[in-house]
């Protein structure tokens, strides 16, 4: 590896990472949001609610995340919004994402057994009581690794926000590349940056996995 | 906005020539990344010395990097380093390799969920270990393997779309070239790809439903 | 021994579907002016999204413009038939990797001649003399390069000359660099910046697909194109150069530079 072209191009990298943690950690608390209200959504006994936290789940999950992002970018602007390419970008990856999140804590919160719901309501807790202090805490043991898990994935696809120029990480790596003609380096350097932000979440992810599946 | 003229019989031919070629890099990226992947993980859940431990890095390495920049060092950095591929043989060999090591976790989870009892009986009633495998342990795993695998392949489908970073004539690239006509096919335009792939990976996950009901 | 086995088949497994990647991939094949006349046929790196250079129709599926109508002018000079040329897609990020793989034989793109670039590749002579300039909306408080300010928002294509040079002419603007020139410009009328950047020729092109653009001020750089051959390869250079200096001598250069600028070249 070729550290001069780290060092010639380091105030490109360093502006290109933190970009892509801001984004990352944007996109976590946003979808995360998103995607809490859309699972709740579909648990209610409201009809019009479920359907429309259905219809966003299955829309999402089943169109690229460069297309969300477009939709953001290039289509809202004809609606008369214009966002930047980051904001268009993480908006992208939080809505994009919520719909898996939705999913996991659905899931998550399905699981817990609904004799215990019923147990707890006739005690006399009301639906929202019920939530936060029966299901809940033990939906999240369920939850947890499925988040981590996109949690990651949240972070890699922030390599989006360079397609809509977005300053991201990806985005300087691929400018360093063509000014610098060093292609193999430069995308070697951008690997690093990548793994230095996911790698220790997979580990740590894994570790709470464990953790978690040993109270059980 | 004008959906007439952006749903005109040229363009709507121009979109469906990316759809094949996303398609077809789709399908071919699904069979060589399943095989791949299945055998990456079966490797994995046999522990077979050096082989196992020196893949258990790559996976790890691979699914913790943005699949974009995998297609753009596929692109651009593997011909400095002897093996030239276009824009097909790049998305293929890139969305190949990310998604065989996606799919392999998927795999050896799904065959670690075996439980080692059955192993034991198999093994201690005479069968050889590949007998074991072939006959108690693969066909129970593949049957949970399902639902997960067919996410990847929706996954993988959509992530085609990346691809267009390095002008490759699928339907997003050719999304692209259609709204850089005029601005007022944006809407109309994104709008119908998602549809397009929404209608072909929600016929993905009917058919998983279908597969994991009756069992194969 | 079972346990060998095992190891030797899936080794065997792995290396075939290595051997199918690598089979998807283009097989190394030197350039040069002999290999392409053995193949009868001349395979030229244009851009597919520049009007009046190079542009993809998705109607017909054609690519026209003034780089292909040259492109197919060398063909016939090198190999006898204007048809014997094949045209596969190039952007600004891509012209020269692609190049350097052996996969195009020549780039005839809007490529300016820098010094930079000529460590990497060498040029033919000029045959398009063009500048920079700014693609603004009508109506823009944008008039020329002297109305960039840093608080601009420019916009251009990854690995475009332009880009250097705009940041150069106003340091701290602020550029969006996008993959392509019509991605950049899709961008620009989605409001996203204030003025695009690039060679006026290409500019000229985008003003004429949208009549709500239009080109301001005057050029403020030098862009001579020349076509772009892998290093190493003097007698296509050589071919080329013949082959640009016949078509200025009996006006077939001046046809096509009217065709499509609209006007007669500059003596």
């Amino acid at each position: 590896m070729d550290f001069s072209l780290l060092s010639d191009n380091i105030g490109l990298f360093m502006q290109g990472f933190m970009n892509t943690i801001w984004a990352s950690l944007l996109g976590l608390a946003g979808s995360f949001i998103l995607g809490t209200i859309i699972a709740v959504f579909r648990m209610t006994r409201s009809r019009p609610l479920v359907w429309f936290g259905t219809a966003y789940v299955e829309f999402f999950r089943n169109i690229p995340l460069l297309l969300v992002v477009f939709l953001f970018y290039l289509g809202l602007p004809s609606l008369g919004i214009t966002l930047s390419g980051f904001a268009s970008g993480t908006m992208g990856l939080a809505v994009y994402t919520s719909s898996f999140i939705a999913e996991a804590i659905r899931a998550g919160i399905m699981a817990v057994p609904k004799g215990q719901t019923e147990a707890a309501r006739s005690s006399g807790l009301t639906y929202v009581q019920t939530m936060f202090y029966v299901i809940l805490p033990q939906a999240i043991k369920l939850v947890i690794p499925p988040l981590s898990n996109q949690f990651i994935n949240l972070v890699k696809n922030s390599s989006i926000l360079s397609i809509v120029a977005g300053f991201d990480l990806m985005y300087y790596g691929d400018i360093v590349a063509t000014e610098t003609f060093d292609t193999i380096n430069t995308y070697l350097f951008v690997a690093l940056f990548y793994l230095i932000i996911t790698l220790p979440l997979s580990y740590g992810s894994r570790v709470l996995e464990r953790k978690l599946a040993r109270h059980d | 906005m004008d959906f007439a003229g952006a749903y005109s019989g040229d363009f709507l031919i121009f979109l469906l020539q990316g759809l094949l070629i996303t398609l077809k890099i789709a399908l071919i990226s699904i069979i060589l990344s399943f095989t791949l992947g299945t055998l990456i993980g079966i490797i994995r859940y046999a522990r077979v010395p050096v082989l196992s431990p020196v893949l258990a890095v790559l996976v790890e390495l691979l699914r913790n990097l943005p699949l974009l920049l995998i297609i753009l060092f596929s692109r651009f950095a593997l011909p400095d380093l002897g093996l030239r591929l276009g824009p097909e043989g790049a998305a293929i060999a890139a969305l190949t390799v990310f998604e065989m090591a996606m799919i392999s976790e998927v795999v050896r989870g799904g065959l670690n969920s075996i439980p080692k009892g059955q192993v034991e009986a198999a093994r201690s009633s005479g069968l050889s270990s590949v007998q074991t495998l072939r006959y108690i342990v693969l066909p129970q795993g593949l049957r949970r393997m399902i639902p997960p695998l067919v996410s990847q392949f929706i996954s993988l489908l959509k992530d085609t779309s990346l691809a267009t970073a390095i002008a490759l004539a699928e339907l997003m690239h050719n999304a692209q070239i259609i709204i850089g006509h005029s601005y007022n096919y944006a809407i109309p335009v994104l709008l119908l790809c998602a549809a397009i792939y929404f209608t072909v990976n929600y016929l993905l996950s009917l058919l998983s439903r279908r597969l994991e009901n009756k069992g194969v | 021994m079972k346990k060998h086995w095992k190891m030797i088949s899936l080794g065997m497994a792995l290396c075939l579907a290595m051997t199918v990647l690598a089979g998807c991939g283009n097989k190394k094949e030197e350039g040069g002016l002999g290999a392409i006349k053995d193949r009868g046929k001349l395979v030229v790196g244009v851009k597919f999204d520049t009007k009046l250079f190079g542009l993809k129709d998705p109607s017909s599926g054609n690519v026209e413009g003034f780089d292909i109508d040259i492109s197919k002018q060398l063909a016939k000079r090198i190999l006898g038939d204007e048809n014997k040329v094949e045209f596969k897609e190039v952007t600004s990020k891509t012209r020269i990797p692609m190049l350097n793989n052996s996969e195009i034989d020549m780039v005839v793109a809007t490529m300016t001649i820098t010094e930079e670039r000529k460590k990497e590749v060498d040029f033919s002579d000029v045959y398009f003399q063009a500048g920079q300039s700014l693609l603004v909306k009508k109506g823009s408080p944008i008039k020329g390069i002297e109305d960039v300010t840093a608080d601009t928002k420019v916009m251009s294509s990854k690995g475009a000359t332009s880009v250097k040079n705009i940041k150069e002419k106003v340091p701290g603007v602020t550029v969006l660099e996008f993959d392509n020139y019509q991605d950049a410009f899709s961008a620009l009328k989605a409001g996203q910046g204030d003025a695009l950047t690039t060679d006026d020729a290409i500019l000229y092109g985008m003003a004429a697909q949208d009549p709500n653009y239009e080109v301001v001020g005057e050029p403020f750089t030098d862009e001579p194109y020349g076509i772009a051959i892998q290093k190493g390869n003097s007698d296509l250079v050589q071919a080329v150069n013949d082959a640009l200096k016949e078509m200025h001598e009996n006006g077939e250069y001046d046809a096509i530079y009217e065709k499509w600028i609209g006007k007669k070249p500059a003596e």
